[in-house]
C-alpha cells in the first residue's frame, strides 16, 4: 500500500490474479478451438476447454472474494463507491450494444427475409418452419417471471435499506427462485420448439439471441445467489451495498432485454403465423 | 494552470526524494506481472506495442518485397518457413491472404490500440487530471494481458490450417463467406478469439478510463480544463465501449456460423453476408477514430507546449473531438458502396461522411492557428506533430475524396483506398504515436534521447512514408486491386518506388531504436519540466520518471483559465 497517501483513492497492492483469469480465458478460448477442430486437435478438445473455464472461474472467484474482502477493509471509500457505480453502468452499456447486434441480425432477416433461399421464401417466419413458439403460452408467463423478478428484488432492495434483513432474505430467494424457474421453463420450451438451431436464419437468430439473454439470466441469477449467501453471512448495510445493487441493476438490464426479444421476436416475428 | 502546476512543483520538489525513499517498489516479477499501477501498466503496454509493431511491420515488409515486381517471387519461401513442406501455388496465395490479414489486426488491435490508449492514456491520463492512479487497478493489469492473450491467439492461428494453406487468411475485416465456409480449418477461430480476447481487454479499458476521468480529476479540474489530450481518451473510451461488443456480437456469429450450423451469413439458410459487414463498420468505422482520436490529443498538446501558448478555441477542440465521435457512429455504410447499398442510401452515407470533415477541419485549423503568433520552438516532437498535421490532412482529403459514393465506385477497392487509410493511420496515428513518443519519452525513463537522431529520424520516415504510400493513389486511379500478390507489368513502376519507400523507412526505425539504446545507455537525466515555458499540464510537475505513486496529496487547480 502506499505510504502517506492523503486521498480516498483505492491504491492496490501488485496482484496476480489478473494475470491468472486471463491465462484462463486464453485456456478456454484455445480450448474452444481443440473442441470445434477434433480433426486437428484430436481429444486435447475434450480436456483443454474445461481446464480453461476451470482456472478462470476459480481466478474470477478469487477476484470478487477479494474485493468484498476490500469492501470490510473499509477500502471503498465513497468515491470508490461511486466508481463502481460508474463501471457497472458503463458495462451494462456495454451489453446492451452487444445485444443490438444480435436485434440487427434479428431484424435484417425479420424485415428483409431472403428470396434466394427456397428454406425462407420471401415470408418471415420462413416458409420452411411448420410452425412456431407461441408468444401468448410459455413466453407470456415467462414474461410474467421476470417482471415479478424484478419486482421481488425491489422488495429486496427497499427491505435492506429499511435494516429488515429477513426481508431482504425472503426478496431474494424469491427473485432466485424465479430466475431459476425462468430459465427452466426455457430449457423446457428450447426441448419442444418445433424448429432446429441453426440451419436457417430464424432458427439462427433465435436461439443466439434469446440463448445469450439465457446466459445473462443464469449469470444475474448467480450474481443474485452471491448476495443472498453474502446476507446471510451479515454482509451488507443500510448505506453501503453497492454490490446488491450492481447485481440488481444487471438484473433489471437482463428483464429489460427480454421485454424487447418478448415484443420483437415472439409477437411481432411470429404474428400471424401458425403456432405450435 | 500554469499557475497551479507552479504551486505544486514547488511543493512536490522539496518532496521528490522524500517520495523515493517511501516508494516500495516491488519486486521484478511482482512489478511487471502482477501490476496495478498505471504508469508501469503503461510501460508494458508500449513495450508490447512496440514488439507487436516490430512484427506487424516486418510482415509488411514480405508484402512490400513482395509486390517490388510483377509476379510471385517470395510466397513460396515463407510458406515453407512457416511450415507448409512444398507449397502449391494456391498455398502460396493464400500466404499472401495470411500476410495481409496478421499486418492488418496486429497493427490496429496490437500495435496502434496499445500503444496509444493502452500506453499513453494509461500512463499520462491519470497524470494530467492529477489523479494517483486509475479507478481500477487490477481491471487495469487484466486489460494489458487479455491483449497480450489475444495477439498469442493471432499468432498460433499462423501455424494450424486455415483452409487453402495455413493460417487465417480473412482480411482484418474477416467478411463472410470467405470467413466462414471458404476458410475450414481452426486458424480463422483462432483468430476470432483473438479478437474476443483483446476486445474483452479493451472494453475494461474504456470502462476505466471513463471512470478514472469523470470520478478522479483533482479539485478545480473541472472537465472543461482537461487538457485535450484526457478529451481526447474520453472520446475514445467511449467509442471503445459502444463499438466493440457490436464486433464481439458479429464475430461471435463468424465463429457459431463456421462451427455450430447458424446460416447468419449463409444465403442458402436465408443469411446475410452484407450484414456482416454492416455489423463489422458499425464497429469498424468507430475504430478508425478510436485510432486517431487519441492522436489528436497528443499533437494538441505538443503544438500548444512548442508554440508556448494555450491551444487556439479549446472548447471548439474538445467538442470537436465529440462530434467526431458521434458523427462516425452513423457514416459506416461508406464501407460498403459497391455491395449494392440504394442511392438514397448511398447519398445518405456521403452527406453524412463528409459532414466529419467540418469538425476535423476545425481541429486542423486550431493546430495552425494555435502556431500562428506563437513563439515556436522547433523541438522533434514539435517537428512530428507539424509532420502529422500535414500528413493527416493529406489522408482526411482523400477521405473526402472516398466518402462519395460515386467516385467510390470506381475506387473501392484500389490501392487509392490503401494509400488513403495508410495516410491517416502509418502517417497519422503512427506518426503522433511518434511525437508522443519524443514528448514523453524522458518523462517515462528520466533519460533523454538524441534530439539529433530523432530529427533525422522523422527526415528519414517523412521521406520513406511518402514514397510508400504517395504513388499508391496513382496505381489506384490506375485501377490496380488491393490484396493481390501480383500485378501487371503496367504497375510495376510505382509499385517498385513503394518498396524502396518501405527500405527508407526501415531505416528511420533503425535510427529510432538506435536513439532508445542510446537513451538507455548515455542519455543524460531529464529534469522534471525539460520542455520548459509551455509545458503546463500536470506531468510537468513530477520529476522524471515521476514517483511510483505521484499526488499522494492531490493537487489544486487554481481558477485561472489556462489550459
Amino acid at each position: 500500500m502506499a505510504s502517506g497517501k492523503t486521498h480516498d483513492y483505492h491504491i492496490l497492492p501488485p496482484d496476480l490474479v489478473p494475470l491468472a483469469t486471463t491465462l484462463g480465458a486464453f485456456t478456454f478460448t484455445t480450448g474452444m478451438v481443440f473442441m470445434m477442430h477434433p480433426e486437428t486437435f484430436g481429444a486435447l478438445g475434450h480436456i483443454v476447454p474445461w481446464a480453461g473455464l476451470a482456472l478462470l472461474l476459480a481466478a474470477m472467484f478469487t477476484w470478487f472474494n477479494k474485493i468484498v474482502n476490500e469492501a470490510h477493509a473499509g477500502d471503498h471509500t465513497p468515491v470508490v463507491q461511486l466508481h463502481q457505480r460508474y463501471g457497472m453502468i458503463l458495462f451494462i452499456a456495454s451489453e446492451v450494444m452487444f445485444f443490438v447486434g444480435w436485434f440487427w441480425a434479428f431484424f435484417d432477416f425479420s424485415l428483409f427475409p431472403s428470396t434466394i433461399s427456397k428454406a425462407i421464401g420471401g415470408q418471415w417466419p420462413p416458409k420452411e418452419l411448420e410452425a412456431v413458439l407461441d408468444a401468448f403460452d410459455l413466453p407470456l408467463l415467462n414474461t410474467m417471471i421476470l417482471l415479478l423478478s424484478g419486482t421481488t428484488v425491489t422488495w429486496a432492495h427497499h427491505s435492506l435499506i429499511h435494516g429488515d434483513r429477513s426481508g431482504l432474505k425472503k426478496g431474494l430467494w424469491l427473485t432466485i427462485v424465479l430466475g431459476i424457474l425462468f430459465s427452466s421453463l426455457q430449457a423446457f420450451e428450447y426441448a419442444h420448439a418445433p424448429f432446429a438451431f441453426g440451419k436457417n436464419t430464424y432458427g439462427s437468430a433465435f436461439y443466439m439471441a434469446t440463448g445469450f439473454h439465457g446466459f445473462h439470466v443464469i449469470v444475474g441469477t448467480i450474481f443474485l445467489a452471491v448476495c443472498l449467501a453474502r446476507s446471510y453471512r451479515g454482509d451488507f448495510t443500510p448505506r453501503q451495498h453497492f454490490g446488491f445493487e450492481a447485481a440488481a441493476w444487471y438484473w433489471h438490464f437482463v428483464d429489460v432485454v427480454w421485454l424487447f426479444l418478448f415484443v420483437c421476436i415472439y409477437i411481432w416475428g411470429n404474428w400471424g403465423f401458425a403456432v405450435d | 494552470m500554469a499557475t497551479i502546476a507552479d504551486e505544486f512543483h514547488a511543493h512536490s520538489d522539496g518532496h521528490v526524494h522524500d517520495h523515493h525513499d517511501h516508494d516500495h517498489k516491488p519486486g521484478f516479477f511482482a512489478r511487471w506481472f502482477m501490476s496495478t499501477n498505471h504508469k508501469d501498466i503503461g510501460t508494458l503496454y508500449l513495450i508490447f506495442a512496440i514488439t507487436a509493431g516490430i512484427i506487424g511491420g516486418a510482415i509488411s515488409g514480405i508484402m512490400r518485397a513482395e509486390l517490388a515486381q510483377p509476379g510471385i517471387q517470395y510466397l513460396g519461401y515463407f510458406a515453407q518457413l512457416l511450415g507448409t513442406k512444398d507449397p502449391s501455388f494456391d498455398q502460396q496465395l493464400h500466404l499472401w491472404n495470411v500476410l495481409i490479414t496478421a499486418h492488418g489486426l496486429i497493427m490496429v488491435f496490437f500495435m496502434v490500440m496499445p500503444a496509444i490508449i493502452g500506453g499513453f492514456g494509461n500512463w499520462f491520463v491519470p497524470i494530467m487530471i492529477g489523479a494517483p492512479d486509475m479507478a481500477f487497478p487490477r481491471m487495469n493489469n487484466i486489460s494489458f494481458w487479455l491483449t497480450v492473450a489475444g495477439f498469442c491467439s493471432l499468432m498460433c492461428s499462423a501455424f494450424v490450417p486455415g483452409g487453402t494453406g495455413q493460417g487465417a487468411g480473412i482480411g482484418w475485416t474477416a467478411y463472410a463467406p470467405l470467413s466462414t465456409s471458404g476458410s475450414q480449418g481452426p486458424a480463422v477461430d483462432f483468430a476470432i478469439f483473438s479478437l474476443h480476447l483483446a476486445g474483452a481487454g479493451s472494453i475494461m479499458g474504456a470502462i476505466n478510463f471513463i471512470t478514472t476521468i469523470f470520478n478522479m480529476r483533482a479539485p478545480g479540474m473541472t472537465l472543461h480544463k482537461m487538457p485535450l489530450f484526457v478529451w481526447s481518451v474520453l472520446v475514445t473510451a467511449f467509442l471503445l465501449l459502444l463499438a466493440l461488443p457490436v464486433l464481439a456480437a458479429a464475430i461471435t456469429m463468424l465463429l457459431t456460423d463456421r462451427n455450430f450450423h447458424t446460416t447468419f451469413f449463409d444465403a442458402a439458410g436465408g443469411g446475410d453476408p452484407v450484414l456482416y459487414q454492416h455489423l463489422f463498420w458499425f464497429f469498424g468505422h468507430p475504430e478508425v477514430y478510436i485510432m486517431i482520436l487519441p492522436g489528436f490529443g497528443i499533437i494538441s498538446q505538443i503544438v500548444s507546449t512548442f508554440s508556448r501558448k494555450p491551444v487556439f478555441g479549446y472548447l471548439g477542440m474538445a467538442y470537436a473531438m465529440v462530434a467526431i465521435g458521434v458523427v462516425g457512429f452513423v457514416v459506416w455504410a461508406h464501407h460498403m458502396y459497391t455491395t449494392g447499398l440504394s442511392e438514397d442510401v448511398k447519398m445518405y452515407f456521403t452527406t453524412a461522411t463528409m459532414v466529419i470533415a467540418v469538425p476535423t477541419g476545425i481541429k486542423i485549423f486550431s493546430w495552425i492557428a494555435t502556431m500562428w503568433g506563437g513563439s515556436i520552438r522547433f523541438a522533434s516532437p514539435m517537428v512530428w506533430a507539424i509532420g502529422f498535421i500535414f500528413l493527416f490532412t493529406v489522408g482526411g482529403v482523400t477521405g473526402v475524396e472516398l466518402a462519395n459514393g460515386g467516385l467510390d465506385d470506381n475506387l473501392q477497392d484500389t490501392y487509392y483506398v490503401v494509400g488513403h487509410f495508410h495516410y491517416v493511420l502509418s502517417l497519422g496515428a503512427v506518426t503522433s504515436l511518434f511525437a508522443g513518443f519524443y514528448y514523453w519519452f524522458p518523462k517515462m525513463s528520466g533519460r533523454w534521447h538524441s534530439e539529433l537522431l530523432s530529427y533525422l529520424h522523422f527526415a528519414v520516415f517523412f521521406v520513406g512514408v511518402n514514397m510508400i504510400f504517395f504513388p499508391m493513389h496513382f496505381l489506384g486511379m490506375q485501377g490496380m486491386p488491393r490484396r493481390y500478390p501480383d500485378f501487371t507489368p503496367a504497375y510495376a513502376y510505382w509499385n517498385h518506388i513503394a518498396t524502396i519507400g518501405y527500405m527508407v523507412m526501415a531505416v528511420s526505425i533503425g535510427i529510432w531504436i538506435v536513439n532508445i539504446i542510446y537513451a538507455f545507455t548515455m542519455g543524460k537525466k531529464a529534469e522534471g519540466n525539460y520542455w520548459g515555458e509551455g509545458a503546463t499540464t500536470l506531468e510537468w510537475t513530477l520529476s522524471s520518471p515521476p514517483p511510483f505513486h505521484q499526488f499522494e496529496t492531490l493537487p489544486v487547480i487554481k481558477d485561472d483559465g489556462h489550459h
